[in-house]
């Protein structure tokens, strides 16, 4: 095992002796996005539940999910989808191979996260 | 001797034992969850705050099922992936981490079900 032998010798640097960076901020929030959308999965699941249990169930669920607490729920978890998704894709092209240079990097993260925002606003004028 | 070629020899091997499959299943999931997370979140945004009725019309409708259905095995498929790296990442103690991770697959495993079943209730029963 690599443990084993490791002793006292000297570790790298960790995330915080790092000055952060655009693509670090934006590399970080795609895992907090991603760990946070556990609760808008569940809501979903809970949601979807309620309305195969039936009528009654259904409306006091619905009602909580749209209730100020759970809009406010559903609004962190819309956007996180937006990140996540548009983030992704960006993750999906330089998996291809493109868009290392600084300067593209920069900007494509700085579409994304402005597009999170956009993307958000438009899905709920489209609810 | 060996009559195995030496990509055979070393294939499999690594710190998880099953080389890149995590890593490429995470890709493979993401791709089809871009047009699945599309087509759910829309109609799903649409039926939320309505009544019942429309709910039980909308997965009633083969399409609408279908697309839930993919997208809640895929996506839980995807989160479980994506939460066991963060645990692996992040959680050193060997009894906590492999309580969360076992944690993390069964509850990935049970709401995704779960989701599953609900719609499925929905698209057959009623």
């Amino acid at each position: 095992m690599a443990d084993v032998k490791r002793g006292n010798r000297p570790l790298s640097p960790h995330l915080q002796i790092y000055r952060p960076q655009l693509s670090s901020v934006l590399s970080i929030f795609h895992r907090i996005t991603g760990v946070g959308l556990t609760l808008g999965a569940v809501l979903v699941v809970w949601w979807l539940l309620a309305a195969a249990t039936g009528p009654e169930y259904f409306a006091t669920v619905d009602g909580l999910i749209t209730s100020w607490i759970g809009n406010l729920i559903l609004l962190g978890s819309s956007w996180a989808l937006c990140y996540h998704l548009l983030n992704g894709v960006r993750h999906l092209v330089w998996d291809m191979g493109y868009g290392f240079e600084v300067e593209t990097a920069d900007k494509t993260g700085i579409a994304v996260a402005a597009g999170s925002g956009v993307l958000t606003i438009l899905l709920w004028l489209a609810a | 001797m060996s009559f195995k070629t030496s990509r055979a020899r070393v294939s499999g091997l690594g710190a998880s034992g099953e080389g890149t499959h995590h890593w490429w299943t995470q890709r493979i999931t993401s791709v089809a969850l871009v047009p699945l997370t599309i087509l759910f979140v829309i109609p799903f945004a649409r039926a939320l705050g309505g009544p019942h009725g429309d709910v039980m019309a909308l997965y009633a409708n083969p399409f609408h099922a279908l697309v839930a259905v993919l997208f809640l095995a895929v996506g839980f498929h995807h989160l479980a992936h994506g939460v066991q790296v963060v645990i692996e990442d992040y959680v050193h103690g060997k009894g906590l981490r492999t309580a969360l991770l076992l944690g993390n697959t069964m509850f990935c495993f049970a709401f995704g079900f779960a989701g599953i079943f609900a719609v499925l209730k929905i698209a057959f029963a009623g």
